[in-house]
């Protein structure tokens, strides 16, 4: 018999266009293979510096977002009560003219009125400076729910953090230890670098409760006790000190360890300039940290003053660190906990390597070689979403540290633009007038109580009480209490909550059931609590029935954006890169760009930034923005094809930008020079082409915080010292909790004889961080959440396949469906997180299994503590950040009669947009 | 009922490596993607947004769990299943119609979908359930090793790859000859150990597996030797920095 005749070279696609993903935050280069105007096909840019070409299912699965039903067609105006989901299709002029309407009567009277916060915005650097132009104190976005934690906590040590702001020397790499991760939104750099490290036969280690995705890949899994992650890494410390295996000279030339600390204030010892003082090695004199030629003495003293390093090595060599004391309440034994140190020290240290790369350091002093020390790590949420995060984050930095690791060959790497230190960022501003932009940026590092975001009364000045006493270092203000602080009216009632992509109603609000409440409570005189509601979005999502007014924005392929180095670039950790989206295809609904909505806002609102001395608009619309915006004389949105085109970092906006990007593929990179490439915080090569790059105005050369100086500040005026002075209920605390070397304490988090359980969420690796869970292949992986158990629980209570429990917490009770999983810490429970959907939300049928038997943890986690007797509402938050401590919640669990839904149970809302199609069958070409 | 060529020019196929497979479903919706727009007829999905969606997939992860039998940890291995593009393949002999066959020049397996009659014989005779019917086209659909990619002279040289394989962030995907032992695909399965999926079948499958290396070693001081302390007896603090700076 023939075989058929197969035609293998069918035509792929009339076009490419290559634009950037946004399914989550790693937004990686894609190729949009077109077909008559359609896509027809998405994969990943080989060229393009994140991915290189690999591309995830959410990318991929793209198509099935552009055409998504879920998709909202044009602005609404609510016409029944918040909730129902009845609205009034209306034009854009309608739109603009209500909102313009609402934001002008605040901004003339009182702009703190007005409460801006994001959620998974990806250009945040336009949306505060818009925010900052209307005047209002309260804006932030989706950070202070997500890890905050982590990232202040790199900034203020380290001068960056992970993410897209630090990788791992990926190819140097010989032993990665991986904390608290699911997923990331460095998602396909991960994936590809622990492929390429174990090609090479590097090792990785989990530390997680909960052993998928990566941690079940890992070559060791330790599955810890959710909330004890910082015991293990003090006792990890514990064993490096106590043998010796620390880097000496790292630690002495780079770091403040070698910071002589008064002994009677805490404070480090400064010169005149204010610069701290070390004892130089050679001469022995007291001398500032940078001087040069010197080599700092970690075993100086002054008096009674001693190092940062005596210090630590008192605090660490203390037997009530040893892995044998920590061992139980880790859930990880102390002979694994000893080999894990022993394993970090054998890899910095015994597989050392010399490169050959000469480079000047900023103390002036020539090094011949660059040592490679292969150890690095990477965390997230697991380690940074409990009230002892900040700390926790703080003390895997000082292991890194101690090690020699960062910033070094085969260690962690910053990106451009980070290093930098937090003295580096803004000072937090909060102070708002009529008809005025605000005073500066709203979120940024506070350096001590001078800082603080308070009212001359000392009454927080920001709705979500960023910044104040209760959390000081809120670096990315506290979203998860916006609403419960305005429904509350404390610290005061706002008139107009301005949300973007933030499903508030649903998934990203704790305390869900009483989030809606809040939302449609109404005072004696039947008003909303909330007056106004406006909300964008592209999707149905549950919180568009709450909104007054819905601004219906586009999906990624039919927008304008910027990835941009003033924001949260794409660089890598040896090239400074930034990225645009632009519309490869044209809406086909009534939506515009939630940017240039923003910028037609601000310019029927005359807004100072946006309009010019003649009182005309400056931009037209987003992309006009993102090429003729200059945020300081010749530094814009985008790094690349400046001037007239070959100018890098500086130079005059350049008309034909955008085009220049499109035709490079959507992106523009610039290398590193060699030898500038590793020990930047300190290497004179780097901090000189940051300068040309435009990423700061002069060197900036500075030290790692292991002893963190305004933490001490805050323990300070806790104990009466200063003249801003915290109230007395927060005394303790700030004295217990502001320790400038990290500490662990337990997570307030309930009676563990009532709740002997701990509850976590991922997210899962198809949907991490993306907005598109309705996506018609994606749910077909992951449409079910059930409830996973470890053995011991499944066990105990006789679980059989197929069973439903009661899982309580302090604060609520849900029943939902149980499964067993293998992998997972003795202790704790955990569900896929955001798969649940209230019914009529996204276009689903309202029997779809999302939501019958989907369920959100969120219900059994409050915004608040349980109140503790004194009338004060305490916010489930880190005390030092204000991170939303989603990962203390404990829990019990019961057998439950077998459901047919989950509970609790939410009463459908009307789909503005009606439903999907049945059946799907997915060609656009002929 | 169809015959199984005799021996074929070239073994195309996969090698898929267990270790490093994070289970992340890339080349499950890549392949989804690519295969949809391409080959035979598009790939459905019933009740897309209603309470049971079913589709048509060429490529599923199936993940397992595994305690050694040695004890210790309880392991998840992801497991990306698709056609193995046997040298004796059931589902080819079983085909009353010849729509289902094996490529003499390079072993894919294919079902010409012109001649499917949609009778389903071959899936239930694989026994790696490894093809679907399409519910909407009445067609059997399978993983074609994305014949209309790999010799596509409309891709740029180095797409001429699986998309699957193209996409797959983890590197756990790799595509090659398997007929020839000198192809890279060929000697990662001999230096890693690469075996059959159900070799007592007699299916010969084309495709391979890597397996995961052996996990949870971490006991105690096998594999580095364990840390010792400064001295025994430092002296409490000032005696442990005296004996730390005497390295510097």
């Amino acid at each position: 018999m023939t075989q058929p005749i197969v035609n293998t070279s069918p035509p792929v696609s009339d076009e490419v266009r290559r634009t950037t993903c946004y399914m989550c935050a790693c937004r990686c280069g894609i190729n949009v293979h077109m077909k008559s105007g359609r896509v027809a096909y998405i994969e990943g840019n080989r060229d393009h510096p994140v991915n290189k070409g690999v591309l995830c299912a959410k990318g991929s699965a793209g198509i099935m977002q552009v055409n998504a039903p879920s998709r909202l067609r044009a602005p609404l105006r609510r016409v029944g009560p918040r909730g129902s989901g009845q609205f009034q299709e209306i034009t854009w002029d309608e739109a603009l003219d209500i909102a313009t309407r609402w934001l002008g009567r605040i901004r003339h009277d009182d702009p703190k009125k007005l409460a801006f916060f994001t959620g998974r915005d990806q250009s945040q650097s336009f949306t505060s400076f818009w925010a900052q132009n209307f005047g209002t104190p309260n804006y932030a976005a989706h950070g202070g729910f997500c890890s905050v934690n982590m990232a202040a906590a790199g900034i203020y040590m380290m001068g960056g953090a992970f993410w897209e702001f630090g990788q791992p020397d990926w190819d140097r790499t010989r032993l990665m230890l991986l904390f608290g991760v699911a997923e990331d939104h460095d998602s396909n750099p991960i994936k590809m670098g622990i492929g390429r490290m174990k090609a090479k036969g590097g090792r990785l280690i989990a530390v997680n409760p909960i052993r998928t995705g990566y941690n079940a890949v890992a070559d060791d899994w330790l599955g810890i006790t959710p909330g004890t992650d910082g015991l293990l890494i003090l006792a990890l410390i514990h064993c490096l000190f106590q043998a010796g295996r620390i880097d000496l000279d790292y630690l002495a030339r780079y770091t403040n360890a070698p910071v002589l600390v008064d002994a009677a204030t805490g404070l480090l010892r400064r010169d005149a300039d204010g610069k701290p003082l070390v004892r130089d090695r050679h001469c022995g004199a007291l001398t500032a940290f940078d001087s040069p030629g010197i080599l700092p003495d970690l075993a100086a003293s002054d008096g009674a003053d001693r190092t940062v390093f005596h210090m630590m090595a008192a605090r660490y060599l203390d037997p009530a660190h040893t892995p044998e004391a920590v061992a139980d309440r880790c859930g990880i034994p102390a002979p694994r906990i000893r080999a894990l140190a022993a394993e970090l020290a054998h890899a910095a240290f015994d597989q050392a390597f010399e490169m050959d790369q000469p480079w000047t350091d900023f103390r002036g002093e020539r090094h011949a070689t660059m040592t490679g020390r292969p150890v690095s790590m990477h965390a997230m949420r697991g380690i940074s979403a409990h009230s002892n995060g900040f700390q926790t984050c703080r003390a895997l930095h000082v292991l890194q540290i101690i090690l020699g690791t960062v910033e070094v060959p085969g260690g962690f790497r910053f990106k451009p633009p980070y290093p930098k230190p937090s003295e580096a960022h803004p000072v937090p501003h909060c102070h708002a007038h009529p008809d005025q932009p605000l005073d500066g940026p709203h979120l940024g590092f506070v350096h001590g109580p001078e800082h603080l975001a308070l009212d001359p009364d000392g009454k927080p000045a920001r709705i979500d009480k960023a910044f104040t006493w209760e959390n000081p270092l809120s670096a990315h203000g506290l979203m998860h209490m916006v609403i419960a602080n305005a429904h509350a009216g404390d610290p005061y009632r706002v008139d107009t909550l301005f949300l973007y992509m933030a499903n508030m109603a649903w998934n990203s609000s704790m305390n869900t059931a009483g989030t809606i409440r809040m939302l449609t409570d109404t005072d004696e005189n039947g008003e909303y609590l909330i007056p106004r509601i406006i909300y964008s979005d592209a999707y149905s999502s549950e919180m568009v029935a709450y909104a007054d007014l819905v601004l219906p924005d586009t999906t990624y392929l039919e927008r304008h954006d910027c990835i941009s180095l003033l924001d949260r670039p794409i660089c890598e950790a040896d090239a400074a890169a930034d990225a645009i989206r632009w519309p490869v295809i044209e809406p086909d609904r009534d939506v515009r760009g939630f940017q240039t909505v923003l910028i037609q806002l601000a310019n029927r609102l005359k807004l100072p930034g946006f309009t010019g001395d003649d009182g005309a608009p400056r931009y037209r619309d987003y992309a006009d923005y993102i090429v003729n915006h200059e945020r300081k004389p010749g530094i814009g949105p985008l790094a690349g094809f400046r001037g007239d085109g070959g100018m890098t970092g500086r130079g005059p906006a350049n008309p034909d930008q955008l085009d220049r990007y499109i035709a490079n593929g959507g992106f523009f990179s610039a290398h590193i020079p060699e030898g500038c490439d590793y020990y930047k915080p300190w290497n004179m090569g780097y901090q000189d082409w940051a300068v040309g790059m435009g990423l700061y105005d002069k060197p900036l050369p500075y030290l790692f915080q292991l002893y963190l100086e305004p933490l001490r500040k805050f323990q300070r005026a806790a104990q009466g010292h200063g003249d801003r002075q915290p109230p007395d209920h927060l005394r303790d605390r700030l004295r217990q909790t502001m320790d400038p070397l990290p500490i662990w304490y337990p997570p307030d988090n309930g009676d563990p004889a009532a709740f002997p359980l701990h509850a976590l969420t991922q997210r899962p690796m198809a949907m991490y961080h993306s907005w598109g869970s309705q996506n018609a292949w994606l749910r077909q992986i992951h449409g079910r959440n059930p409830l996973y158990v470890s053995s011991e629980i499944w066990a105990q209570h006789g679980f059989q396949d197929g069973d439903w429990a009661h899982l309580t917490s302090a604060h609520g009770t849900i029943t939902v469906p149980v499964a067993l999983h293998g992998g997972l810490n003795p202790h704790t429970v955990w569900t896929w997180n955001a798969i649940g959907k209230r019914k009529g939300a996204w276009a689903l049928s309202e029997n779809a299994p999302e939501a019958t038997k989907g369920f959100l943890l969120n219900h059994l986690i409050h915004e608040l503590l349980p109140p503790k007797g004194d009338g004060l509402r305490w916010s489930n938050s880190d005390p030092i950040t204000g991170q939303a401590a989603w990962f203390d919640l404990r829990v019990r669990i019961e057998k439950a009669p077998p459901q047919d839904v989950t509970d609790p149970a939410f009463a459908p809302i009307a789909s503005p947009i009606g439903r999907g199609p049945l059946n799907l069958r997915w060609r656009v070409g002929k | 009922m169809t015959a199984l060529p005799e021996r074929t020019q070239r073994k195309l196929g996969l090698v898929i490596d267990l270790d490093t497979c994070v289970g992340c479903h890339a080349c499950v919706i890549a392949c989804k993607g690519w295969n949809t727009e391409n080959y035979g007829a598009p790939l459905a999905d019933m009740d897309a947004y209603g309470e049971n969606p079913v589709g048509t997939f060429l490529n599923r992860i199936h993940s397992y769990e595994a305690t050694p039998p040695a004890g210790g940890a309880c392991q998840t291995v992801h497991m990306p299943k698709s056609c193995l593009h046997c040298e004796d393949a059931p589902c080819v002999t079983v085909c009353p119609t010849g729509a289902s066959y094996k490529r003499t020049e390079d072993g894919i397996v294919l079902v010409n979908e012109d001649a499917c009659i949609g009778c389903g014989l071959c899936a239930w005779a694989c026994p790696y359930g490894a093809r679907d019917m399409d519910p909407a086209a009445g067609v059997m659909k399978k993983c074609t090793l994305c014949v209309d990619r790999i010799y596509n002279e409309n891709l740029p040289e180095p797409d001429r790859v699986p998309a699957c394989v193209r996409t797959c962030p983890a590197g756990a995907r790799h595509f090659g000859d398997l007929g020839d032992p000198d192809s890279a695909v060929s000697r990662l399965v001999a230096e890693r150990g690469g075996y059959d999926l159900m070799p007592e079948l007699g299916t010969k499958p084309v495709n391979k597996y890597l397996p995961p290396r052996r996990k949870d070693r971490l006991s105690g001081s096998d594999t580095v030797p364990a840390l010792t302390p400064v001295a025994e007896d430092a002296g409490g603090f000032f005696g442990w920095l005296d004996k730390m700076l005497e390295k510097i």
